[in-house]
């Protein structure tokens, strides 16, 4: 399933919060021991055993265990590699994609004065975010498939449309990720107070100039945050690609379960764990430029 | 690590459940006998074996799925015939690899899976890997020499041969070999069950697709080329094909198992799918699966039991009613305990079935692996 990752670090930032003086003291980190020890629980560990596996050997007959850079580096060739970079391409892509139009939706919520569009809209992205998985898949085959009700009403089929192919996938994810986008930027376009743009408007500034000198700055880091979220969901997911195109779309998701549970090739546990590891430090590697990012643009917040 | 640790506990906590003081000495000793057991002989014929099993009252099984080669019909047999002993099925869509990791994972567990129906690359690494106790079974001298274990560690049990379903409605024109299935006439049409790196029959149909162009089972990229040019043509949808995009027409031509592509013809005659048969005259590639006894099987005489059921006559023939062509068939016929009527109704082929040897399946895996995605992308 195509779990969303919960949004710890996508809202508030731009909200009037921020002013709060925070507490500073011996005993503030006793008040997230509680959460440090989950996090090592729940986290540490199954990271602790995936290493593990990802740089040893176990012999089958034997039972002795040796270190090895084997599984590391067969996870970084061939088409391993390819799955990798397949992944990447197809969640910044539709990570960009989605963010965009996200945004654009969200203002369009924020700015209209009906509330009753603005529940709507918040509601359905609430449940459109959370449609993942082997239902999204076959929703969509019934849909916008080779036999899909759309396809045939339209004749897509001979305008070359293709719904098992990379861009048939990244629509696909599309439809939940624009939805956790609005989500996530919401809450941030309302803390963008009329009055700055009435203030900019008296000093004569046009609309474009409010954006890039006032609204973008203050908005920035929750878009970042959002494309950050957005790029992990669709990093992170597996159900609907598999049952979408199978193997012809790489993605490191799927080479993951071809390795962990198949029924053709034998011995590959190690080498979808070293898979695993890739993962975490490529989205490591994304926080990494995330945060110091976003700690660039929330100085501007002060 | 985790694991190990959390199997470390279950170990003690089950090992101290096991040491109940009220348990007869005479039943311990008898459970200890069927887990070296390597026939029915062991216990004094199959009553002593039947008598054991019931005694353990249950059997673990993994990865049977109901609708796959009639084993719903097998489990409810089993479970009617020895109305004592419980089956417990776990996971029935489970991939070989998750039974291998299930056996490892719950060693000395009472979850245990204690019998297994693996690929058989996995009933051949598994046996190296000594996770498998050897038994033969009574009609063990009956399995052709090239489907067993020497050892009796594994056997073939059942298989089938690769073959191309058809929704008759859709297709004016049933292809009836891979040829055929270059035509334009089947644009966005031929599916597979599934990825050939993870799927064993989508792997099938591949080394079928290599045999029909010229490749042999030492080479297998003639099967992966021919896939290539499939989706290069539009031909190939890489959606998976399951019972639901059967029925619902959107692999209407799907290359699977003849045992699953018939059931499929039976399950939806009634719903309006018209699903043709047909085994490919110019890629004949069969496998058959093979079934093991867990060496730490939890319920060991039940576990024993089971393969028995499984290699009688009544056994041997619930496959055949699957669609599935079961090991012993060919010594069923020649004494005549096989069921005419369903042999009929199988999928007819030429020949007899060749099987590759465990170096060219693994050269052909590994060149799969490597080629495949390059291939259809």
């Amino acid at each position: 399933m195509s779990a969303p990752a919960p949004t710890p670090h996508t809202t508030g930032t731009a909200g009037g919060s921020t002013t709060r003086r925070r507490r500073r003291g011996p005993r503030t980190w006793l008040a997230a021991l509680p959460l440090l020890v989950f996090t090592a629980l729940c986290f540490g560990i199954p990271l602790g055993a995936l290493v593990f596996g990802a740089v040893t050997r176990t012999d089958s007959r034997s039972g002795a265990t040796s270190l090895t850079g084997e599984h590391l580096a067969r996870s970084l060739q061939g088409p391993y590699l390819g799955s990798l970079i397949g992944s990447v391409q197809l969640s910044a892509l539709t990570a960009l994609i989605g963010a965009v139009l996200g945004v654009l939706i969200a203002q369009a919520v924020v700015t209209s004065r009906s509330q009753g569009l603005r529940n709507a809209a918040l509601t359905a992205s609430g449940v459109l975010a959370n449609f993942g998985g082997v239902p999204l898949a076959f929703a969509f085959i019934a849909t916008l498939g080779i036999s899909g009700v759309v396809t045939r009403l339209a004749d897509l089929g001979s305008l070359g449309w293709d719904l098992y192919s990379f861009t048939g996938l990244a629509v696909v994810y599309l439809y939940f990720l624009i939805p956790l986008m609005v989500l996530a930027t919401v809450p941030a376009l309302d803390g963008l107070r009329p009055q700055w743009r009435e203030a900019a408007q008296n000093a004569g500034a046009t609309a474009w100039q409010f954006w890039r000198h006032v609204g973008l700055p203050v908005l920035a880091p929750s878009l970042l945050g959002g494309f950050v979220l957005l790029f992990g969901t669709a990093f992170a997911a597996h159900a609907t690609a598999a049952a979408l195109v199978g193997g012809s779309v790489p993605l490191v998701t799927l080479k993951i379960a071809d390795a962990l549970s198949g029924n053709v090739l034998t011995g590959q546990e190690n080498v979808a764990l070293a898979l695993g590891l890739d993962m975490i430090l490529i989205a490591g590697l994304v926080m990494a430029v995330y945060l110091p990012l976003q700690r660039r643009s929330a100085r501007w917040l002060r | 690590m985790s694991v190990l640790l959390a199997t470390a506990v279950l170990t003690a906590l089950t090992a101290a459940c096991g040491a109940a003081p009220d348990e007869p000495a005479a039943a311990a000793k008898a459970g200890a006998d069927a887990k070296t057991a390597t026939s029915a002989a062991a216990f004094g014929g199959v009553e002593g074996l039947v008598a054991a099993a019931e005694k353990e009252g249950e059997l673990n099984v993994i990865a049977l799925p109901p609708d796959w080669a009639n084993y719903g019909e097998i489990i409810k047999a089993f479970e009617a015939k020895y109305p004592k002993i419980k089956i417990k099925s776990e996971n029935p869509d489970a991939s070989s690899s998750d039974e291998i990791a299930a056996v490892k994972s719950r060693k000395g567990q009472d979850r245990a899976p204690d019998v297994l129906d693996l690929g058989i690359a996995f009933a051949r690494s598994g046996a190296d890997e000594g996770l498998f106790a050897p038994y033969k079974v009574e009609a063990w001298d009956k399995i052709p020499a090239g489907q067993k274990d020497p050892e009796g560690r594994w056997y073939n049990d059942y298989g089938g041969y690769i073959s191309i379903g058809c929704d008759a409605r859709r297709i004016p024109v049933c292809p009836q070999t891979f040829a055929d299935l270059l035509k334009p006439e089947y644009k966005g049409k031929v599916a597979l069950n599934g990825n050939p790196t993870k799927s064993g029959s989508a792997f099938g149909g591949v080394y079928a697709a290599a045999l029909a162009n010229k490749g042999s089972f030492g080479d297998i990229q003639p099967g992966i080329d021919f896939f290539g040019q499939l989706k290069k043509s539009g031909n190939f949808i890489p959606v998976e094909s399951t019972p639901a995009t059967v029925e619902k027409g959107e692999t209407p031509i799907s290359i699977d198992w003849d045992y699953l592509n018939a059931g499929y013809a039976d399950q939806f005659k009634d719903k309006g799918v018209d699903w043709k048969v047909a085994v490919p005259a110019d890629g004949v590639y069969a496998q058959y699966y093979s079934q093991a006894i867990n060496k730490d099987a939890p319920h060991p005489a039940a576990a024993r039991l089971w393969m028995e059921f499984l290699y009688s006559t009544e056994g041997q023939n619930l496959w055949l009613k699957g669609y599935a062509r079961p090991v012993l068939l060919p010594a069923m016929t020649a004494d005549g305990t096989a069921d005419n009527g369903l042999v009929a109704k199988l999928p007819k082929v030429e020949g007899t079935p060749a099987f590759p040897a465990s170096a060219e399946l693994d050269k052909a895996k590994a060149t799969l692996a490597e080629k495949w995605d390059k291939a259809l992308s």
